[in-house]
């Protein structure tokens, strides 16, 4: 499942409604999950907010594209990934992705994997409000 | 019919819109599409296509039709 949203969101809360509605209880054995949040720096420089952009369509199309690639690998029950649009501060969680599986090791890997490859691959952009002026990011860090 | 053509982030910024539209005629591959859009400008390093929402090279083939996209690299995450 993927989602691309506007609003704020808790990320441990969205994780637990989207557990609930599984159709597979009792058959997996590890749920491995990553969240990324927003930082107050970056660069030497304290960042007060972000805009978020992406390719409406283009984005949806690789997440899934990526989810479809690490389950080819690493087979698993489900994956979720929700990630953040539009107007960010400071500890906003900007994206979750979440893998359920039967063994630890495929959750472990396909999820490192979808979030490694968003971060190269899928088409969002991230722009910096500073104390003066604002300017776009312009490669990932690790 | 005829391209469509958009840009997305710094490189909309600097192009100053968000989109374009192009006959068909005028460009067989991303790379003419980009000069024809730019008025042959240089493009910035580092830029990404795609076609259809699919990443390409600028070599490829564009046809009536396709939406052909320019932007920076991705930072989302």
């Amino acid at each position: 499942m993927i989602q691309i949203r506007t609003d704020r969101f808790d990320p441990w809360a969205e994780l637990q409604q989207y557990q609930q509605q599984l159709s597979f209880k009792g058959k997996y054995g590890a749920t491995a999950v990553f969240v990324g949040s927003m930082r107050d720096f970056n660069e030497g420089d304290e960042v007060r907010a972000m805009t978020l952009e992406h390719y409406p369509g283009m984005t949806e199309k690789h997440l899934e594209k990526i989810i479809q690639q690490a389950e080819q690998q690493w087979p698993f029950l489900d994956a979720l990934i929700v990630h953040r649009v539009g107007n960010i501060l400071p500890d906003d969680s900007i994206v979750v992705v979440a893998v359920w599986s039967a063994h630890r090791a495929n959750a472990f890997n396909a999820s490192r994997y979808i979030m490694e490859e968003l971060k190269s691959k899928a088409p969002f952009w991230k722009k910096e409000t500073l104390a003066q002026g604002s300017r776009w990011v312009e490669k990932n860090s690790s | 019919m005829s391209i469509n053509v958009r840009y997305f982030a710094s490189l909309r910024e600097h192009m100053g819109k968000a989109d374009d539209r192009l006959e068909a005629d005028l460009a067989k591959t991303v790379g003419e599409v980009w000069a024809c859009v730019s008025k042959d400008m240089d493009m910035p390093a580092n830029t990404l296509c795609a076609i259809n929402m699919e990443y390409v090279d600028a070599g490829h083939v564009v046809k009536d039709g396709d939406e052909v996209a320019f932007f920076p690299p991705v930072t989302g995450g």
